[in-house]
């Protein structure tokens, strides 16, 4: 078996602050092949945008540890020009908000013809007819005039859309989408997935998806990771996360969305307390305050990220059988309610 | 953008006769107002202990005894078209653009003004180059190098530069490198002794603007660098030194434009620390004497022409703004 | 009891909710049972329109923002607002605690008409009418304290109580899961979750009537919107509260809610009960709205077939005109673009406003009639 073209293995970022090192992520381990994508679900805080950023090399002032393989090159010893030099054209990243992540004062057009001219050696006409035909690839309705208006102008979604065609233009082979759909209307949501979706198969991109919605992330993930307090709770395939999910932390939060396929229970499942902040996590298994099972040993130990089933990996220590009676008998019944 | 240009430039020309009304109030109404009458009045533009005749005349001229909105009338009538200040047969005639008439020293004000735009206009534009120059390349710096020696230096001097009086840095700098003082040469007539002599002006002038703009660009820089858009320019593989120059530092020079348009606008009203300390014949030097002499229509004429600069850098400031952000001028 | 992890023995006993449960502390005087199926507010053709920023020689243009909604909320009752943004959901809350005035209609709350009702009439009505807003970061004065941002409301009321306000005040904090010695703390002290419980207990401060929430969870973490979720439940059984909840999220209004009302573009395209209403859209819109929401679940769950809407929502300053959905809608005729369908009761209490319902009983199609 190859190596995946993305790889990561026990990646650690940490910042130095006035309250001491701020351990952001730790030793979180994925990998992501061509034409596959990663769902990376967390809440604000679980370091999920902080692990995409440091593969993209986007971080001021941080700590990097561990190790980091994009296509059999290691970004973690690159120097900072070479990893610039991927950065857009082999990697390339799409943001939250689309109105704050592109330059108010300059044209969509500009703003994609510079993204292509960055590295390939052409003239403006050709990188304009590039810049035309990209967004016309994601979906803008007369492209040769839109590409003269100013993020501004644009629709949420469209500007989503431009900002895609910007991260496409160069053909990247790893697209990381931070939160893609947070800020767009559910129908604009929709569309902009399966535009995702559709370019994907196109380029057979490796993508990496980092959202909150558990209902986003399933739309489009082969494999889900779910982070908490800057480490991996669980790490399965998607089919596995959603039928025999292993993890409290993942119980819970698919017992606290309402949804709209089962009938709704009087109760949402909830989960007590609030994440934790980077600056004071808690000892031991850092879910232990907010865990109904949480005993000595959660209180106390890192609980190891162990291979459940193939693929299939979670950090707790609860005796899997029992975990998986618990999820059987009370948490799937409520969260799976009259479906 | 052309309907907003023309907008714009109504806006200004209607802030212009404000500004007129204004003025001509606190110089004509206002006083009345305070309780003093038309003959005290009119007393304060004759010369020095004057006669009950000339005062007569002055009042008449002056037109002082005419309903205020004649006098106003006459007032805009004089800056559009000339005046003539008529008593019986002694006529004094003001050219347009007629900014006041000096009783005391029998001249019509705007030729003196136009004389000493000369060494104000030098002394602002060769200043505002040097205080621009170094204060945003300093800012951009420290901004980059948050908390480095530089930066910390760079601050510690910007913060003198803005505490420290002109006359105090004038004076020392004067005494320091030209104890024989400075004397204006005109740009015609030897444009190398005209920037020697303004050398040292220009120095301490823009030292006190330059820590300013120091200190907003860096700020401004700090605030931009921390945009969404500049980690996506960083995210398309752009070189650091782009992402500081065009994406960066274009945002952040656009507020700063606005304070540079309106300071250039302010200057050109008057330098009156820096003319006064080097002793230049310009505008804020005419302001000061015509202050100490009490000669009101000096000081009219002077605080007309400082607001027109200032509305007309407002105006040029709001059309490079809507150049430059794009949000401006499609709003 | 529906608590995370409760029932497993062994381990369950620690399953309890940190967070203390409404049920469990003694609760306020609890007023007597609402009266149930009672009217308490009537909304009727309630309209708004912005004047929108134009240029020196351009006409006026109006932002139609809210356009002719009607509806009624019972006592006891929860009825959701959904929509995308723009479609007015916002304003519509905001019209009915007054915050803006109407252009035109009527509101009548409680059997009074309170339309056009003064500041000063309006006063002791604000203790009837309570809104909860989005941003519990924005909503409370970071320079007061908990105790006097959830005091405030009896002091602006003037209202004395037993055991004096900071005994409320705590008891109102115990109410919302909070503890009584939060009382001298500050707003910057609490986490997003925290802080919308302080929120929700100011709005409890003078028990009202009726509570308008603007999108209450949207700026939460998904976990802490759970328990906001369940404390707005459970308050409602304890202290029979009406709510009327404002939310793009359709899950969410779902499960919160008894009736709902779907908008786009100012104006109400289907109303009904919860179950009807979701189980049976017949607004095309809320069809497409439904199936755009993604389910959590392997690729395997069965997903209903995804109607993918094109294009954006039109503008409100330049609605299309007749029905605003069919410039979008994939079942739009002749008649959609020149009869504006009215809002007609096909199915007990569910109301749709279109020509070509969905799920209607009967033919579908033959109610638009020939027109």
């Amino acid at each position: 078996m190859t190596a995946p073209f993305l790889q990561v293995k026990d990646l650690q970022v940490s910042f130095p602050t006035d309250d001491g090192l701020v351990r952001s992520v730790n030793d979180v381990s994925f990998g992501v092949a061509r034409g596959e994508t990663l769902g990376i679900v967390g809440e604000s805080g679980s370091g999920k945008s902080v692990t995409s950023l440091a593969i993209m090399g986007l971080l001021k002032g941080a700590k990097r540890s561990g190790e980091i393989w994009l296509d059999g090159i290691s970004l973690l010893d690159a120097s900072s020009e070479e990893v610039r030099k991927l950065r857009g054209r082999k990697m390339a990243m799409i943001f939250q908000d689309p109105l704050s992540a592109m330059h108010p004062f300059y044209s969509v057009g500009q703003q994609i013809i510079e993204a292509y001219r960055i590295h390939h050696r052409v003239t403006k006409a050709v990188a304009r007819k590039h810049a035309i035909d990209m967004l016309n690839r994601v979906g803008i309705p007369r492209p040769d005039k839109r590409v003269d208006d100013y993020p501004h102008q644009f629709s949420g979604g469209m500007r989503q859309r431009a900002m895609i065609a910007m991260a496409l233009s160069c053909d990247p082979e790893l697209l990381i989408a931070d939160e893609p759909t947070t800020a767009l209307d559910v129908t604009v949501q929709a569309q902009i997935l399966d535009l995702i979706r559709d370019l994907q198969r196109d380029f057979n991109t490796a993508v990496i998806l980092i959202t909150h919605d558990l209902g986003v992330v399933s739309e489009l993930s082969d494999n889900i990771l779910v982070m908490y307090a800057g480490r991996a709770a669980e790490y399965a395939s998607a089919e596995d996360l959603f039928t025999a999910p292993e993890h409290p932390y993942t119980w819970g939060l698919l017992g606290s969305m309402p949804r709209l396929d089962a009938e709704p229970t009087d109760r949402l499942l909830q989960i007590k307390g609030t994440p934790p902040s980077m600056i004071n996590v808690p000892a031991g298994c850092a879910f232990h305050p907010r865990c109904p099972y949480a005993d000595l040993a959660s209180r106390t130990l890192v609980p190891p990220l162990t291979e459940v089933a193939p693929g299939h990996r979670v950090a707790c220590h609860i005796p899997v059988e029992e975990r998986r009676r618990i999820w059987q008998h009370d948490i799937r019944p409520a969260v799976e309610g009259g479906r | 953008m052309a309907g907003f240009v023309i907008r714009r430039a109504l806006g200004a020309v209607l802030l212009l006769v404000v500004t007129s009304m204004v003025t001509f109030a606190i110089f004509f109404v206002v006083p009345r107002l305070a309780g003093q009458t038309v003959d005290q009045l009119a007393a304060q533009y004759v010369g020095k202990d004057p006669s009950q005749a000339e005062i007569e005349a002055t009042k008449v001229k002056l037109g002082l005894d005419q309903p205020i909105t004649v006098q106003y009338g006459r007032f805009v009538k004089g800056i559009v078209a000339g005046r003539e200040y008529s008593f019986g047969p002694s006529t004094e005639y003001c050219p347009p653009p007629c900014f006041g008439y000096s009783f005391k020293t029998q001249r019509p004000v705007w030729p003196d003004l136009v004389d000493r735009m000369e060494v104000t206009a030098s002394l602002a534009f060769g200043a505002s180059v040097l205080w621009l120059l170094a204060g945003v390349s300093i800012g951009v710096l420290s901004a980059l190098r948050k908390g480095s020696f530089f930066d910390r230096a760079a601050m510690i001097t910007a913060l003198a530069g803005v505490s420290l009086p002109i006359f105090f840095t004038g004076l020392l700098s004067l005494a320091l490198f030209l104890p024989t003082g400075v004397s204006y040469v005109s740009i015609t007539d030897d444009p190398l002794a005209w920037a020697k002599n303004l050398l040292l002006p220009w120095i301490t002038l823009a030292f006190l603007y330059a820590a300013l703009y120091a200190r907003l660009t860096r700020a401004g820089m700090l605030e931009t660098m921390g945009e969404d858009y500049i980690r996506t320019a960083r995210a398309k593989g752009l070189p650091e030194r782009i992402v500081v120059t065009r994406h960066a530092l274009r945002a952040t020079l656009t507020p700063i434009l606005t304070v540079f348009g309106l300071d250039i606008g302010l200057l050109l009203g008057g330098a009156v620390l820096t003319e006064s300390t080097f002793s230049l014949p310009g505008i804020g030097r005419y302001a000061i004497d015509a202050i100490n002499n009490n000669d009101l229509p000096q000081v009219l004429g002077v605080t007309m022409l400082a607001a027109f600069f200032i509305v007309v850098a407002n105006l040029i400031v709001d059309l490079l703004y809507a150049v430059a952000d794009p949000r401006v001028r499609l709003s | 009891m529906n608590s995370f992890g409760e029932g497993s023995p062994g381990r369950g006993q620690a399953g309890r909710d940190l967070v203390a449960r409404p049920m469990d502390v003694v609760p306020l005087e609890v007023p007597p049972e609402a009266p149930q199926g009672e009217t308490l507010l009537e909304v009727e053709a309630l309209t708004k329109h912005f004047p929108a920023h134009s240029g020196l020689f351009k006409p006026k243009q109006l932002v139609k923002a809210v356009d002719g909604v009607s509806f009624t909320v019972t006592a006891g009752e929860t009825l959701g607002l959904v929509g995308e943004s723009g479609c007015g959901k916002t304003t519509t809350g905001r019209l009915l605690v007054r915050l803006i005035e109407p252009t035109s209609g009527r509101i009548v709350f409680d059997g009074r008409d309170i339309t056009h009702l003064r500041p000063g009439q309006m006063r002791p009505l604000r203790r009837d009418i309570q809104m909860i807003f989005q941003d519990p970061y924005s909503s409370l004065n970071p320079r007061h304290t908990v105790g006097a941002i959830v005091g405030a409301p009896f002091r602006i009321q003037k209202i004395s109580t037993e055991g004096g306000v900071k005994k409320s005040v705590q008891e109102l904090l115990e109410l919302v899961g909070l503890s009584p010695e939060h009382y001298n703390r500050y707003p910057h002290e609490f986490s997003g979750g925290q802080r919308q419980r302080i929120g929700i207990a100011r709005t409890l401060a003078l028990k009202p009537k009726l509570i308008i929430a603007d999108e209450p969870v949207s700026a939460l973490d998904v976990s802490i919107q759970a328990q906001v979720i369940n404390l707005l439940e459970d308050l409602q059984d304890t202290l029979g509260l009406t709510y009327l909840v404002i939310a793009h999220d359709l899950s969410v209004v779902r499960h919160i809610s008894d009736r709902v009302a779907v908008m786009y573009l100012g104006k109400i395209a289907e109303l009904g009960p919860r179950k009807s209403l979701y189980e049976t859209p017949m607004h095309p819109y809320t069809v497409a709205l439904m199936s755009a929401v993604p389910i959590p679940g392997p690729a395997s769950t069965k997903r209903p077939k995804r109607i993918r809407l094109e294009g954006d929502v039109p503008s409100p300053l330049d609605p299309p005109p007749a029905c605003p959905f069919h410039t979008r809608c994939w079942k739009a005729q002749d008649v959609c673009r020149q009869i504006e369908p009215p809002l007609r009761e096909l199915r007990p209490g569910h109301r749709v406003a279109c020509h070509f319902p969905e799920n209607a009983p009967g033919d579908g199609a033959a109610v638009a009639g020939t027109g």
